[in-house]
């Protein structure tokens, strides 16, 4: 049955079983391939996207009990300014090496600075904890994060 | 360093010609038979390198990134190293991901870290060689002498009348001038370098930070269906036949098709696909499969099995002599102190965070691929093999990869996707693997075990040294679980042997990240460090004392593939200054925290490591990892060097510690997801400090030599810290 559902702003119609993941109606029925499959189990976080500002995993969120919620995701993210920082701190120290889960990294990073704007280590990691990196790339993450959020200048590795 | 160059050879030559619309196109081609011999079955597809710069008449520079991008920094590093020397405005220049074509790029792999040793010279030639046509073109255009132009940033100036031209005003006369010959072409010397040496950031860091469609599984085509593939169990299953009523009736499902495979595991397996308009439809339906399958194949491949038949095969003597140097039984025999230890470390999965993909379009006898692939031509050769194709008949665009560590040196899954696109021609499919399938359809890296017995004299001195190693294969070991005669200490040490013994399997096994030095650095390194604990020295001092005075060691590679050369002096040079950096002597005061070190050449690379780290229980924490690494003369993009060692460092102690093993029962992988498949998350990343040691020699590779000695520098630090002697992966303190 036909599903509206508010992403990043628009009201968009998913025609799909209720119980489909969010991530495989984002990613095939409505062509937004920024949020990426992982695990599909909820243990990686590569398909973290916002929920009403709430970092969720997208790949465990049937579409079915989503309802009036805004769905934010990695596509407009940078319309955020936490969101945008981010980007900018991602690329200045280019935090990644293959990328792919960095679009979870940012959205969970971005559901963290919303909350707790300058988050201490322990802060940080158990946010981010849920977010695997399979090149490791958890130091630049974390200095990403502190540029983001002011607490570290900027400086090229 | 340029008597090294490569682009000698006079089979080298470098192609200058007009682009369409004008300015200058330049490929240089050059043949590279020593890179097949070294390289082995991974890489000799096609010995020739390529380069490939042009020149449009708006200035705008196109470097086109041959090789296949999974996040080592491949795509944004040789592009560097032309523009350095063309003198380009980096800034500005345009990098273009090359299609799969042996024709034109020859060699296209990421493995091996080949890919900085066979390009440093031939790019930087390219580049400069574009520079010098673009400097005669202009010195024509003006009517004054080459020697009195100088180029920076895309432009050609002449200081003296104050004169100056952009590259994009000449390119088209420029392509007009014979090419140079490359010994001729002069390049810069390093302190003249604007770009190398300079951190870069990727060249895809932007549009990866805005979740644009990079990835192979970003792929998407017009009227696409989705697969999802259920195959075989457990390794070398036969599908007898099955029931797909249910699961054509699913839902959103188009096709159901059959694929029927020869038994190996790295083209076209039995199974079911289900092709459906959303991938999550086609897995669910998928679901709904009867399947019979024969599964009589892999009865008794079960990891308890291996380990008693290796255990067993080690109390034997070893089948095949590997390497004998001396007399090391008669010495072991006649040693005052004698030590025997036996090592062992699991099957992994590389578990690269984008699972296995691939898109394939089938139509008018013609197929076009889009595949995150570590080493296209092989797959398009297994293609034209298993599915009756010509190879003019195959186009195959390279994605950006979501990782990679090797499992994409195999193409199984490229060949999938091709054999289910042409059972439904004209409808373009994207094969997607569940997490499940990446971890159960992996080709793992090799477990393996290792007898080691040493025997020091009356003074407490190394005499002797054996290894029985106890891995997989027939006649030759399975892909990545061999052994090379040059396996250090081989040649450090008079009286020195090491055998191998092997079992068959039906698990397949492929090249993960520093294939075989992953795990045989852990082995050897720990072993030694007992050595030295024997002696009442340590580790660091003991490699000194076998490394010696500064030399070359030669020995053969494996499988008498090629040869190795190993430097002492690098060694040495790497070992003396971790010891500085991480003030060996110096003992963390902490109890239950210490310390521990290990070496290792791999790659061409020489890296010696200590790690700090502490143990309560069972719970083990890393605080420090310090790294000496000697990769030669220059490290061409700090900012992504020190991304990959971190990146290495990190992998090797969630390697050791967080519990990743696969198992099998009767060849069905036990594992499947990350939950019992654990990975490294962020609070196991320690601080780690990288220093590089610069020696003469031109630069190599670094996706991986950084990795090996991590893990044994752990386990090492753990003995110290504890007593316990961690001899088996993953850590397992309680049972040390």
């Amino acid at each position: 049955m036909p599903y509206k559902l508010m992403i990043n702003g628009k009201l968009r119609e998913v025609d799909a079983p209720g119980d489909m993941p969010l991530l495989w109606a984002l990613r095939d029925e409505l062509g937004m391939v920024g949020t990426k499959f992982g695990c599909g189990a909820g243990l990686c976080g590569a398909c973290t996207v916002h929920v009403d500002g709430q970092a969720q995993r997208s790949c465990q969120t049937p579409i079915a009990t989503v309802g009036k919620s805004k769905i934010t995701t990695i596509e407009q993210i940078g319309a955020t300014p936490i969101g945008a920082k981010l980007q900018e701190a991602w690329v200045e120290i280019d935090v990644m090496q293959c990328g792919y889960c960095q679009a979870g990294q940012i959205m969970s990073a971005s559901a963290l600075l919303a909350k707790t704007p300058r988050p201490t280590t322990e802060q940080i990691h158990e946010a981010m904890e849920g977010n695997i990196c399979r090149c490791a790339c958890y130091t630049r993450i974390e200095q990403g994060i502190r540029i983001a959020a002011g607490m570290e200048k900027t400086h090229a590795a | 360093m340029l008597h090294e160059t490569v682009a000698t050879d006079r089979r080298a030559f470098l192609r200058a010609s007009l682009l369409a619309g004008g300015g200058l196109a330049l490929n240089l081609s050059i043949p590279m038979p020593a890179m097949a011999a070294e390289s082995g079955k991974a890489g000799a597809t096609d010995p020739r390198l390529s380069a490939f710069v042009s020149i449009a008449p708006n200035g705008v520079v196109t470097i086109v990134g041959k090789n296949p991008e999974i996040g080592q920094g491949i795509k944004t590093m040789l592009p560097m190293l032309v523009a350095e020397e063309l003198d380009a405005d980096w800034d500005k220049v345009i990098i273009q991901q090359g299609d799969a074509n042996a024709a034109l790029y020859g060699s296209q792999i990421a493995g091996g870290s080949f890919a900085t040793p066979q390009n440093w010279l031939p790019m930087r030639q390219t580049g400069a060689a574009a520079r010098q046509m673009l400097v005669q073109a202009a010195a024509t255009k003006l009517g004054v002498e080459p020697a009195s132009l100088t180029t920076s940033k895309g432009r050609i100036t002449h200081a003296a009348s104050g004169r100056s031209l952009g590259y994009g005003d000449v390119a088209s006369d420029a392509a007009k001038l014979p090419a140079p010959d490359l010994k001729t072409v002069p390049l810069k010397s390093p302190d003249k370098f604007v770009i190398i040496g300079k951190s870069k950031v990727g060249v895809d860091s932007h549009r990866i930070v805005r979740g644009e469609p990079i990835y192979g599984i970003d792929t998407r085509i017009p009227g696409m269906l989705y697969a999802a593939f259920e195959s075989t169990p457990a390794f070398g299953a036969k599908l007898n036949g099955g029931k797909f009523d249910a699961a054509k009736a699913s839902q959103g499902v188009r096709h159901v098709v059959q694929l029927k495979g020869d038994g190996t595991p790295d083209g076209v397996v039995d199974g079911v696909a289900v092709l459906a308009t959303n991938w999550w439809l086609a897995n669910q339906a998928r679901s709904k499969l009867e399947l019979d399958w024969d599964l009589s194949r892999a009865k008794g491949h079960s990891t308890e099995a291996y380990a008693v038949k290796a255990n067993a095969l080690m109390d034997g003597a070893p089948a095949t002599e590997i390497r004998r140097d001396g007399d090391p039984d008669a010495k072991l025999a006649g040693a005052a102190k004698r030590l025997k230890a036996r090592y062992d470390y699991p099957f992994l999965a590389h578990a690269p965070m984008e699972p296995q993909n691939c898109t394939a379009l089938y139509k008018d006898g013609k197929l076009e691929i889009w595949a995150p692939t570590q080493n296209p031509a092989p797959g398009i050769k297994l293609i034209v093999a298993q599915l009756g194709m010509k190879e003019e008949d195959i186009t195959l665009h390279l994605t950006r990869m979501g990782g990679g560590f090797g499992r994409r040196l195999t193409n199984d899954y490229m060949v999938q996707a091709a054999a289910i696109a042409k059972q439904v021609p004209g409808t373009p499919v994207k094969l997607l693997f569940s997490r499940e399938d990446d971890i159960r359809r992996d080709f793992y890296r090799a477990a393996g075990w290792h007898e080691f017995e040493a025997g020091l004299d009356g003074q407490g001195k190394l005499v002797a040294m054996k290894d029985h190693f106890i891995t997989f294969g027939d006649k030759d070991p399975t892909t990545g679980a061999g052994i090379a005669p040059g396996h250090t200490p081989a040649g450090l040490i008079p009286d020195f042997a090491i055998g191998r013994s092997m079992m068959p399997t039906v698990i397949a096994t492929g090249y993960m990240r520093a294939p075989g030095s992953n795990a045989l650095c852990f082995a050897f390194q720990s072993f030694l460090d007992e050595v030295a604990q024997a002696q009442g020295s340590d580790l660091p001092t003991l490699m000194l004392t076998l490394l010696g005075d500064r030399r070359e060691v030669i020995s053969p590679g494996e499988g008498g593939r090629g040869k190795m050369t190993f430097d002492t002096g690098r060694a040495r040079d790497v070992i003396e200054k971790v010891m500085k950096t991480s003030a060996w002597t110096t003992k963390p005061s902490q109890p239950g925290r210490a310390k521990g070190f290990a070496f290792y050449y791999s790659h061409q690379g020489y890296f010696a490591e200590v790690v700090d780290a502490s143990a309560k229980g069972d719970d083990i924490k890393v605080h420090k990892v310090w790294v000496a690494g000697d990769i030669g003369s220059q490290i061409i993009n700090p900012m992504g060097a020190e991304n990959q060692v971190r990146g290495s460092i990190i992998d090797g102690i969630a390697q050791a510690l967080t519990g990743m093993e696969v198992q099998f029962v009767d060849g069905a992988p036990q594992q499947s997801n990350f939950h019992d498949y654990p990975l490294g998350r962020m609070p196991i990343t320690p601080e780690i400090q990288i220093d590089w040691v610069l020696s003469t020699k031109s630069p190599t590779g670094l996706g991986e030599p950084a990795l090996p000695p991590v893990i044994p520098a752990l386990t090492n630090a753990l003995f110290q810290a504890t007593g316990k002697r961690v001899r088996s992966l993953p850590i397992k303190l309680a049972a040390a």
